[in-house]
């Protein structure tokens, strides 16, 4: 299972980038090996703000249909839009296949999220 | 195989119709230029034993509960008995039009009217709206009625509704169609809704708790009565989605366990067809305070004659076109009278011991995640076969190759490799018996020759589907130039 440090993570198995005042959001590779091949993925709206835990979109496989919460609060100020085409980049490459970037209201609210080691360790944990 | 349309050859026909012998008015004359269809119609050329031979063929790869075991979890495949299709082609019924007088159609009326009064008896209801044609449009009829009783009241701020965390999907769909936001409540360890968490969550926000019970993992609400009581004190309403009431009938009624609002999916308890597209048929039910808002029209009796009420202003108004899935109905009807009280009764008492026994038959070969008595259905966990390489989906795969219907997989969401059984009451012991074989066989196979079971199956009509390219890039309908 990859990890790849300089992220932040989340117990709902999302990873943050951040750059600048921009967050970058999309699923692990856990998260992509326990959904299996993903089918669909429907992207948020530019412009829509979101309060932490709200649903940022719907990531689809041949199981399951999951939402994707957002562990930040902000606005959607970009979106992938490339996944619409080819949902599986998130499968092929779950670290650079992003979902949505974020203007982040608050970067305190990254104190919340785990580092890559408390993250590896949450995993064995799972 | 061929589609019927790649076997289309020119000047073949199966039908030769009679000529005209009315005078040609000329499309051109009838139908505006820029609306005419100008190449021939795009049906296939094909003789009469050629067709015959095609749909006979496509019949035989079809796998339903005529043909064997269907075991597919919380979707209650049980036998559809032949009598109910046979009074259903009665030519009273089947010939009866939509718009006749209700005078020239009072029998199908009355049908209409103790259908209402049998289920309101089989689950403790007032009244219900026989409308809605699948489960799904039952519980969008139910939150409707929910809605319009909160507002009927003048307590706009109900904007959220709570869902257990082992719901089916159609639950926060249905809520979210009506305008819901979803609020979902986690399962304790036993596999019931957890308390504690539905403390937390109820407020004067929640419009009203929906639950399956027993629930997704086939497991009885234990609590459902302090869950009722959490609920209904802070104002809220509790629905009950019918999908598993196959497990209950005669021995416990949703109305008294505090529900106010029930669905029941008559393509499952009551043995009408299921699959296929049925058509299904969802009935939705309401106790006394709720009734006013039911769809309209209701069917009712004034001296012995059966007429439909429309003038319900309170009602959400219609759900579907004419009455609801008359003929689906008419089956149920004739289920319903042919168990009798005590036979309903007997089918959830059998349906809960067939579960219990091929339970015990397999938990030792599959990982059991709960580990108590279940009602109609129970889900196993394929976590031991996974740490081989063998996925459920592997398994479900494997299944096909001893004439089984593959269970339902990898739901409920809060199970691991989810293996969700429902053998239902229609099947034997034998049946039984020769299905937990070849699941202990697979079972065995997984840890013993695992691409034995990754390769499955081998002896059914096509082989392992492209499912992922078919949900990626769907073909979904067939064109001349592909």
């Amino acid at each position: 299972m990859k990890v790849i440090e300089g992220l932040y993570y989340s117990k709902e198995h999302e990873w943050v980038k951040v750059d600048g005042e921009k967050a970058y959001l999309g699923i692990t590779d856990y998260a992509q090996q326990a959904m299996g091949d993903i089918v669909y993925v429907e992207l948020p709206e530019t412009g829509t703000e979101l309060a932490i835990g709200e649903a940022l979109g719907v990531v689809e496989s041949v199981k399951a249909a999951s939402d994707i919460y957002t562990p930040l609060s902000g606005t959607v100020v970009d979106i992938n839009t490339s996944l619409e085409d080819s949902p599986e980049e998130i499968n092929n490459d779950p670290y650079e296949s992003w979902i949505a970037a974020f203007k982040m209201s608050d970067a305190g609210e990254l104190d919340n999220l785990m580092d890559a080691e408390d993250y590896k360790d949450f995993l064995e944990e799972e | 195989m061929k589609l019927i349309f790649e076997k289309s050859l020119e000047g073949k026909r199966a039908c030769k119709l009679p000529g005209c012998d009315v005078p040609h008015a000329g499309l051109d004359k009838l139908i505006p230029e820029n609306m005419a269809r100008n190449t021939d119609y795009a049906l296939p050329k094909i003789s009469e034993p050629e067709l015959v031979r095609h749909f006979t063929a496509l019949s035989k790869r079809n796998h339903g509960v005529d043909s064997g075991f269907y075991p597919l979890g919380s979707c209650t495949m049980k036998y559809n008995p032949k009598i109910n299709e046979d009074l259903s082609k009665m030519k009273g019924f089947s010939g009866a039009h939509p718009l006749a007088d209700e005078t020239h159609v009072q029998g199908c009326l009355e049908i209409l009217y103790m259908m209402d009064k049998m289920l309101s008896e089989i689950t403790g209801m007032e009244h219900f709206s026989l409308q809605p044609s699948a489960g799904a449009h039952g519980e969008l009829a139910g939150l409707m009625i929910m809605r319009a009783y909160h507002e009927k009241r003048k307590d706009m701020g109900r904007k959220k509704v709570i869902i257990p965390d082992s719901a089916h999907g159609t639950n926060p769909a249905s809520a979210a169609m009506v305008g819901y936001d979803v609020l979902e409540v986690k399962s304790d360890r036993r596999g019931n809704v957890d308390i504690n968490a539905l403390k937390e969550l109820i407020s004067g926000e929640v419009a009203g708790l929906m639950l399956t019970n027993p629930n997704t993992l086939g497991l009885f609400e234990e609590k459902i009565m302090e869950i009722s009581k959490i609920v209904h004190d802070a104002g809220g309403l509790l629905y009950y989605d019918g999908a598993n009431a196959n497990a209950i009938m005669g021995v416990v009624r949703p109305g008294n366990m505090g529900f106010d609002i029930v669905h029941l999916n008559l393509h499952k308890t009551f043995s009408t067809p299921h699959g296929g597209g049925g058509p299904g048929s969802g009935p939705v039910g309401v106790k006394k305070h709720l009734a006013r808002f039911l769809p309209s029209p209701a069917v009712r009796k004034k001296d012995d004659e059966y007429y439909f009420e429309y003038n319900m202003p309170d009602s959400i108004g219609r759900m579907k076109s004419f009455y609801g899935n008359f003929g689906v109905i008419l089956k149920a009807y004739a289920y319903i009278l042919t168990m009798g009280g005590k036979g309903l009764k007997e089918v959830s008492e059998t349906s809960v011991l067939n579960a219990n026994y091929l339970m015990e038959k397999l938990k030792d070969h599959f990982k059991l995640p709960y580990e108590r008595i279940c009602k109609h259905e129970f889900v196993l966990s394929g976590i031991k076969q996974k740490e081989k390489g063998v996925t459920t989906l592997d398994m479900a795969k494997r299944i096909m190759d001893f004439g089984y219907h593959p269970p339902t997989i990898y739901f409920p969401l809060i199970v691991k490799e989810a293996i969700m059984v429902e053998p239902t009451e229609t099947e034997s012991l034998e049946a039984l018996d020769n299905f937990a074989d070849a699941m202990i066989k697979i079972a065995k196979e997984a840890i013993q020759e695992p691409d034995k079971v990754k390769n499955a199956p081998y002896n059914t009509a096509v082989k392992r589907l492209d499912e992922i390219t078919a949900a990626r890039r769907p073909v979904l309908k067939w064109s001349q130039d592909r």
